[in-house]
């Protein structure tokens, strides 16, 4: 009974996430449109919501069609492997201090880190497996900048472990009396910009480049495959967005309302500044962007790790 | 010091854009009116003038000005001599809104109004004749009369008695 209890619920949260990325698509484009003196879709239900939902209809109802030239296999797994691995990071998140599925877990931090690992994976294997040059480069492109981000956002995460002594999220969320933005501010800099590239959202969308690589590692998909992609980004955009709310700005911590409100406050006004810098900001070069991360980046997170753990043990000294 | 220069960049241009949220200048047309400008070449009507009798006098300037020769109009007489168009005809299949009719016209007669969105499933349905061309305002010079400017005698005025007109002159007494 418990087993099947805990089934349910699972579904139920899947279902709930798979809801609010079809929102985010829908949300993103009204917010664009806002930001860009256009209306956007306003058409479908009140507020254009049903927008939404016409556009996971349309996705739903396409033919799933693989290519001659591309590997059945993993052209079938890759959509799913990324979706998953976003969908699977959300366990570890906690909504509320007793509202997770394994918010205590004492490696969750690690875990999110494998799973976004796990998320390249899924997309070079997309690329990989279409058999299309386009395909390739995005894929390349997107391990490149993937493995490269990952260091900073790492090393930007270690310094609130080293801060709160945890790698559980709950750990984390309750050793912040103060909110971590305020002693890390680098560091905070640091995991928004490493987050952006790492969901590979605008500007540093280089593997997908509508302009230059056509769609990138998704050119050949279509359908409910091009579908999945589309949630792995939106939900990994929805994943950082929580990450920032519960490391850097507080987590469910704040007066008034309560804790699981002021999560969704933070995480939404986290999203609009992806939103925002989506709006904003052109896409760099790629070698701008790999000397962003490297030169820039990694040795900007070295710093702050070592800063911090210099002030922390002198903290602990006085 | 470069590096600062780019964050400023970066503050000034995020900030430019979010100075442009909410400031929509999509018009939704066909719930909200459109605001057309004031030389707007909309299609070509006919017009009445202030006494409300047709402007037209069946010149055949438009016809002949038209680029697209998509007006087609038969002169008529009546009995005090004033001339109408017994029909007129405008191919708007042909016509190319370009106004030189308007231009054309010496009594203000054809004018294009701010009518734009019409639409027909067949090409027949795009030739209008004269009754429905023509229309019970005064279009965009509501005061204009042109026989009360013109030499003309009509019923009610001698030649010469209209408005801006100098009474005729002998050709006889003005000999050098």
């Amino acid at each position: 009974m418990r087993l099947f209890l805990m089934i349910l619920g699972m579904l139920l949260t899947t279902v709930i996430l798979l809801g609010v990325a079809g929102f985010l698509v829908f949300a993103e484009r009204r917010v664009l449109a806002f930001l860009q003196n256009r209306l956007g879709p306003n058409r479908l239900g009140p507020l254009g919501v049903g927008q939404a939902l016409a556009d996971a209809l349309k996705l739903m109802s396409k033919e799933n069609f693989v290519p001659d030239f591309a590997d059945p296999v993993l052209y079938r797994a890759a959509p799913v492997l990324v979706a998953f691995s976003v969908l699977a990071s959300f366990a570890v998140v906690p909504l509320d201090q007793h509202f997770s599925w394994a918010g205590n877990w004492n490696i969750g931090l690690l875990f999110i880190l494998a799973m976004s690992s796990l998320n390249a994976y899924g997309v070079f294997m997309g690329g990989w497996a279409s058999g299309n040059k386009f395909s390739l480069l995005g894929a390349v492109r997107a391990v490149a900048q993937l493995v490269s981000y990952e260091l900073p956002l790492g090393l930007a995460l270690l310094g609130v472990v080293l801060l709160s002594g945890s790698l559980s999220l709950n750990g984390i969320v309750a050793a912040q009396s103060l909110p971590f933005i305020v002693l890390q501010p680098l560091g905070f800099v640091i995991f928004m910009i490493a987050g952006v590239a790492e969901t590979h959202r605008l500007p540093f969308d280089l593997p997908e480049a509508e302009s230059e690589l056509v769609a990138g590692f998704n050119t050949e998909y279509g359908g409910m495959r091009f579908g999945y992609f589309f949630l792995g980004e939106y939900l990994g955009m929805t994943l950082i967005a929580v990450l920032t709310a519960l490391l850097y700005l507080g987590g469910w911590h704040g007066p008034w309302l309560p804790g699981w409100i002021w999560l969704l406050i933070k995480t939404g006004a986290v999203i609009f500044v992806f939103f925002w810098l989506r709006a904003t900001l052109p896409r760099p070069r790629y070698d701008q962007l790999m000397g962003l991360g490297w030169k820039v980046l990694l040795p900007l997170a070295l710093f702050n790790i070592m800063a911090t753990a210099l002030a922390a043990a002198l903290w602990r000294l006085a | 010091m470069r590096m600062w220069r780019n964050f400023v960049d970066l503050g000034a241009g995020l900030w430019t854009t979010l100075r442009q949220l909410g400031r929509i200048s999509t018009v939704s047309y066909p719930e909200a009116p459109l605001n057309l400008p004031p030389r707007w070449r909309g299609r070509p009507t006919l017009t009445r003038d202030p006494d409300g009798d047709e402007r037209c006098v069946a010149c055949q300037l438009c016809s002949a000005v038209c680029p697209t020769r998509c007006i087609e109009l038969q002169a008529g007489e009546r009995a005090d001599t004033r001339r109408y168009p017994l029909t007129f005809r405008i191919n708007f299949s042909r016509c190319i809104y370009c106004g030189l009719c308007e231009e054309a016209c010496p009594t203000l007669a054809i004018q294009l109004l701010d009518e734009f969105a019409f639409s027909k499933q067949h090409h027949a349905d795009f030739i209008y004749e004269k009754d429905a061309l023509l229309i019970d305002g005064t279009g965009k010079h509501p005061h204009y009369n042109f026989y009360r400017h013109s030499g003309v005698a009509l019923g009610d005025k001698n030649k010469g008695e209209g408005i801006n007109e100098k009474p005729p002159v002998n050709v006889r007494s003005n000999l050098p």
